[in-house]
């Protein structure tokens, strides 16, 4: 880092010749997004964060069809049985595969975690955004912010099931409806520290120079947003969308023990985490998987997200 | 009376005669964890089992019941009864006569006046009682004299030890309760949190819902007890960390109420600090079937209610299949070892009380199908039974509980194999057992097909917990879904028979009644699907001398005799 | 500067107001009800009258009404008169409890050491951990230290409370007999003897906390620096012959510390707020463990004055941080 100057360009070797022909553009000029993806992709934490992560979600997606188990049977002679080849983690209290479960409480937490996570971040980002650029939404936007931060958020939940549950269970099946329920009920109620901190950046950011620059030459606030304010907020947004699905899955978990969230024979991981707590002792591998899949989830989702800012950072793609 | 007072290891029957020995205040300091934390210390303001407990251990009623279900006089000479004269003839009256000498820990006399006080604190229309149920019936409260009370009943009270007895109704001072009455009870902080009396430890500081600490009473009737000098009550958490900190780190002497799996509680036996101590009451783990429709499509204010009967399950059939369905002994085994038995009773204790009932106990999947087949309901192309073009599901309700939850899954498992499918759903136990007519998920609103909770009742006579299931006790939109026939079993028969038992004095005779009343709600109509039998259990320091298990009374109820074994 | 400080203040008058109400209409709406933990052996007409006892019977516009009455003229008199010895509460109604029937506000006050001890400890030492580590990790981007801080703060983060917290018991206090498991919160110090006993049993819920604030705002801190290591400004203050030490410490670090203020800022009301679930584990029984215990038991009057207390601090602190900003970036202007 102590060398700021550009590094020079791994220019080819020209010969001699060839430097007193017009250059001709092999290529048609690249698109800032090939730019994008071409740092992206020499980022080794974002790749393997990438693959890992597609590894996770392809384990729990597609994992379950080609796994003799299902999550909910419960097999009672084979009960809190130790890893073998038959169950390589374990069965639980009621002799259900543990494999079968972490894959199918996969898909849960996985789902619910990215959704709600986006949610969020689209909710925050937009109310940060709007209250940072524009003065005149500041006072309101940062107002309800407060109000939302102050809300209690178990009885919030508890309003919005009572309210909610069944006009969705009505409108897309049990299911479905659980899910857009849980996922709005984490959404709307974690937006808040990112819309803080974007609205915190935004402000300082559009004392800018080159803000000021874009300004002057009749830039258009949605261009203004789009253009200049939001990419260079996009560091902090980074740090809240990976915390962010960490959140979202332990939310969810911490749900579904209220009875707000999936039905009780619906594995997710944090569940799993915290069936198995009472039996950290007797059999330590029920919590390791489980805690395992959500770190390194929340792992890979960082990576992820240091690789895609730094790609999408002008200054330092083509370092 | 049989009860089975069940010990995991030795219990210290031995060692009693060394505590007699021993002297008041000698043994230093015994440390208590309950996982709920008590908030007041006043049985009349609250009615919570953590509060009671720890009260007891301060204020003491005139007689409890004893780990056997027996009625031993605490406060009382003796335990007023027809023979000895203490209940009238005609059921009408009791009258109660205290040890003499008795002082509260402050020093003055305990009398008459003090137990008229209680009765006159509670029956208060404005106080809130929490325990007013144990006053009804109550004409008057009558002293006799300085150590003699009367209480007379509007009606014959064959079972007439309501008031003053057991941890639910303690006697407290009137010279400290006395501007305390009525409305004003809840503003008396310092009473509340500190009451006087004369139970063997006095409270020195109390942090609701935290920690109560206490000192041993110096006025206390017995001049060698409590073999301790303070006791720490601390509270809250769960009841995994406090069954750790009693077997495994040996920080406190006794943890309540270990409602763990049992594997877990082996594992901290092993621990080799303490033991578990189990023993039954009458708290049954019960599943209940809904009589009435409680569909979604129904208009609000007719859904659960008796205008549409169940599709389903108002059949007897379906509903003995599935019971028939249910493995018994595997869900005690997997949920409570060996606090818990299988039972097919409503009422399972005290013997006099509980029916011979066992047609339950064995699983029978291929007599379930029989019967689904002859009640019409076919195997569908999906393997889920149908008739008529309705499928048969069911929503199963329950409050949020690990062991809870691991019994909805097994039982849905089995209702499968007949061709049931289910839908489970678990529910905060704050809303659940909440009574707040607007929300859909209480357990009296019933919104669901079948639901499973556990119920007990005070004391040892099962008489007002059988009289739940008469039909005007339905909950209903009229009551506020006030109600404690949860599923709005209706039989005149039942009703007129519910009347008689409270009219019918003789012991033989009211066990005979109650045990047909049980029998008619299971076995006769399976309406309530009884499950586990379940026991408590608790966990004491091997260093804790004293303790017997008591489920009928406060678990805390003998204090007084507890010792360190040095 | 003043006068916008001054004019938030005013502002904030009227949003508290409102936000009680949305409390308290909110804690209205949701279900539940304060007789849930009563035993069922208690018959439904008895919980009715123990209900009207609370007060359940009137309409809510007085409740609300009654509330503002009590929390914003009889308890601050209250606190006059513990502070002075005056009279001006006597016989006045104050907040109380639906569990307890005692003043909430002696509850609060009784809670709030321990959670203060050790959730605020915590957050003291998150802080403290977290900018170092955010910073470096930074500076040296990828490097081994860099790697490792991203896996520590990350696994912290994602691994719940409930699950490290019972680990360090077992580890600690179970295993090796380190550690006490119950937090005793009645423990006193006044010697040197007492004060190593309450280190003890402070270590483990203050590592548990800590870790977790640390991972969050570190990641932040780090985040933060990265924006500005590559501003051009960076460039002319090293070009300008500063050493790295003032460059990275003074001129980048002050220019990211927005973000991290805006997350300080939102998690010190938190503090108050208590670790409901790291105090639960470890029976720390804080404002945590007392507002957790007051929904379960639907003691709406504890629940509402207790989040009403977080709401005054959420909007004192986030003022705090807008104030801030301006400190740090002189050219942001509030009008």
């Amino acid at each position: 880092m102590s060398d700021t100057s550009p590094k020079p360009e791994a220019t080819p070797d020209v010969a001699p010749i060839a430097a007193l022909i017009d250059p001709m553009p092999a290529a048609p000029p690249r698109s800032q997004w090939l730019d994008v993806w071409d740092q992206f992709r020499r980022h080794k934490g974002a790749m393997a964060g990438a693959v890992v992560l597609i590894l996770i979600i392809l384990l729990v997606f597609v994992g379950p069809w080609f796994w003799p188990y299902e999550a909910s049977h419960i097999d009672i002679r084979s009960r809190n049985q130790g890893p073998s080849w038959a169950h390589p983690m374990g069965t639980d209290q009621l002799g259900r595969d543990m494999l079968a479960r972490l894959m199918a409480g996969g898909q849960t937490s996985v789902s619910v975690g990215i959704t709600a996570m986006l949610l969020a971040l689209f909710l925050g980002s937009l109310v940060g955004v709007l209250a940072g650029y524009f003065r005149r939404l500041d006072g309101l936007l940062m107002r309800l912010t407060d109000l939302f931060l102050a809300l209690p958020l178990l009885p919030l939940m508890l309003v919005m099931v009572l309210l909610f549950r069944d006009k969705l269970n009505g409108a897309f099946g049990p299911e479905t409806g659980i899910f857009i329920l849980i996922v709005v009920a984490i959404g709307v109620t974690s937006w808040m520290p990112t819309a803080r901190i974007v609205r915190g950046d935004v402000l300082a950011l559009k004392e800018q120079e080159f803000v000021l620059a874009a300004r002057s030459i009749g830039t258009t606030n949605l261009r203004m947003i789009l253009r200049h304010v939001l990419p260079n907020v996009l560091s902090p947004i980074m740090v809240s969308a990976t915390l962010g699905i960490a959140n979202a899955i332990i939310t969810e978990s911490a749900l579904s023990f209220l009875g707000l969230g999936f039905p009780p024979d619906f594995p997710t991981w944090g569940r799993l985490l915290f069936d198995a707590t009472d039996y950290l002792q007797q059999h330590p591998e029920r919590v390791f998987w489980p805690g395992l899949a959500i770190s390194l989830t929340v792992l890979s989702a960082n990576y992820l997200g240091d690789g895609l800012r730094d790609a999408l950072d002008p200054r330092i793609r083509g370092r | 009376m049989k009860l089975k007072t069940l010990a995991l290891c030795a219990v210290a029957g031995v060692a009693f005669a060394t505590a007699a020995a021993a002297e008041r205040a000698s043994d230093g300091e015994v440390k208590i964890i309950y996982w709920q934390a008590p908030s007041i210390l006043n049985p009349y303001l609250s009615s919570g089992t953590k509060d009671i407990e720890s009260a007891s251990l301060v204020i003491e009623p005139l007689g409890r019941y004893g780990p056997d279900g027996a009625l031993i006089p605490y406060l009382a000479e003796e335990i007023p009864t027809v023979e000895n004269g203490g209940v009238s003839a005609d059921l009408k009256s009791i009258t109660w006569k205290l040890k003499s000498g008795l002082v509260w820990s402050d020093g003055s006399a305990v009398t008459s006046a003090d137990v008229k006080f209680t009765a006159d604190y509670c029956m208060n229309p404005d106080g809130g009682c929490a325990q007013a149920a144990k006053f009804e019936g109550v004409t008057s409260v009558d002293i006799v004299d300085d150590l003699t009370v009367k209480v007379s009943f509007s009606e014959p009270k064959p079972n007439p030890y309501g008031p003053f007895m057991g941890g639910q109704s303690p006697i407290i001072q009137m010279a400290q309760f006395e501007n305390c009455t009525g409305a004003k009870a809840p503003e008396c902080t310092d009473e509340n949190f500190g009451p006087i009396g004369t139970g063997p430890f006095v409270v020195t500081e109390f942090r609701p819902n935290d920690v109560i600490t206490m000192a041993a009473n110096p006025n206390y009737r017995d001049p060698a007890k409590p073999a301790f000098a303070t006791l720490t009550f601390k509270g809250g958490g769960d009841a995994a960390a406090a069954g750790r900190s009693v077997l495994e780190t040996g920080e406190f002497d006794y943890a309540w109420n270990l409602q763990l799996a049992p594997e877990v509680i082996d594992k901290m036996v092993e621990g080799g600090k303490g033991q578990a101590i189990a023993a039954f009451g009458s708290l049954v783990e019960r599943i209940e079937m809904n009589m009435t429709d409680p569909s979604s499509s129904l208009p609000e204010g007719e859904r659960s209610t008796a205008k549409h009967p169940h599709p389903i399950l108002s059949d007897m059939r379906v509903r003995k299949a599935l019971s028939m369905a249910i493995d018994r002994d595997l869900l005690v085994e997997i949920g409570y070892g060996k606090a818990g038995r299988p039972t097919c009773n409503l009422v399972p204790a005290p013997a006099i009380y509980a029916s011979d009932n066992t047609d339950c106990l064995t699983q029978d999947i291929e007599g379930a199908k029989a019967l689904l087949d002859e009640a019409g309901w076919k195997v569908g192309s999906d393997g889920v039974r149908e008739k008529d073009g309705m499928k048969f599901k069911l929503l199963y309700q329950t409050s949020t509980n690990a062991v809870r939850q691991d019994f909805q899954a097994l039982i849905k498992q089995w209702w499968s194999e007949i061709g049931v499918e289910t839908e489970l759903r678990n529910i905060s136990a704050s809303v659940y057992f909440g009574g707040d007519p607007g929300s859909p998920d209480t357990f009296q609103k019933f919104y669901a097909d079948v639901e499973m909770y556990a119920n007990n009742f005070d004391g040892t006579d099962p008489e007002s917990y059988l009289a739940q299931h008469t039909c005007e006790k339905a909950p209903k939109p009229e009551s506020q879904w006030q109600g404690e026939n949860i599923n709005r079993y209706c039989d005149p028969e039942y009703d007129a028979l519910v009347k008689e038992l409270s009219a019918t004095g003789s012991l033989e005779k009211r066990g005979e009644i109650s045990r047909k009343l049980n029998d008619m709600l299971t076995k006769d109509s399976y309406v309530v699907v009884p499950l586990v039998d379940r026991g408590r259990v608790s966990a004491h320091a091997n260093s804790l001398g004293g303790v017997v298990l008591n489920t009928w009374d406060s678990e805390l109820w003998n204090a007084a005799d507890w010792y360190r074994i040095k | 500067m003043l006068t916008f400080t001054i004019r938030r203040l005013v502002i904030a008058i009227p949003t508290l107001l409102f936000i009680s109400l949305a409390i308290f209409l909110l804690l209205e709406l949701a279900p539940g009800d304060p007789m849930a933990q009563v035993p069922l052996t208690v018959p439904p007409e008895v919980k009715a009258k123990m209900r009207e006892a609370l007060g359940l019977g009137e309409p809510v516009y007085i409740r609300f009404f009654k509330w503002i009455i009590q929390f914003f003229w009889v308890e601050p008199q209250v606190l006059i008169d513990n502070l002075l010895g005056t009279g001006f509460a006597d016989g006045k109604l104050r907040i109380l409890s639906w569990q307890t029937r005692s003043p909430v506000m002696d509850i609060v006050a009784q809670r709030l050491p321990q959670t203060l001890t050790v959730v605020g400890l915590s957050y003291v030492l998150g802080v403290l951990l977290a900018m170092p580590i955010g910073i470096y990790s930074a500076y040296r981007q990828y490097s081994f230290f860099d790697q490792i801080g991203t896996f520590i703060s990350m696994v912290g983060y994602s691994v719940p409370t409930f699950f490290t917290g019972v680990l360090l018991i077992v580890i600690f206090s179970v295993t090796l007999g380190w550690f006490p498991s119950i937090y005793d919160t009645m423990h006193q110090v006044n010697d040197w003897d007492s004060l190593v006993i309450q280190i003890k049993q402070m270590i483990m819920p203050v590592s548990v906390l800590a870790l977790y604030n640390a991972a969050q705002i570190s990641r932040f801190m780090r985040a933060s620096m990265l924006d500005n290591l590559n501003q051009d400004y960076v460039r002319t203050a090293r070009a300008k012959g500063l050493s790295e030490k003032v460059v990275v410490l003074i001129h980048v670090l002050r220019n990211s510390m927005i973000p991290v203020v805006t997350v300080i800022a939102l998690g010190v009301p938190q503090v108050f707020g208590g670790a409901i679930i790291t105090e639960q584990v470890f029976k720390v029984n804080g404002l945590g463990h007392l507002l957790i215990g007051a929904i379960e038991a639907n003691d709406l009057p504890m629940v509402q004055t207790l989040t009403f207390i977080f709401a005054v601090l959420i909007v004192l602190f986030n003022l705090i941080a807008d104030v801030l900003y301006s400190l740090l970036d002189p050219r942001i202007r509030y009008e």
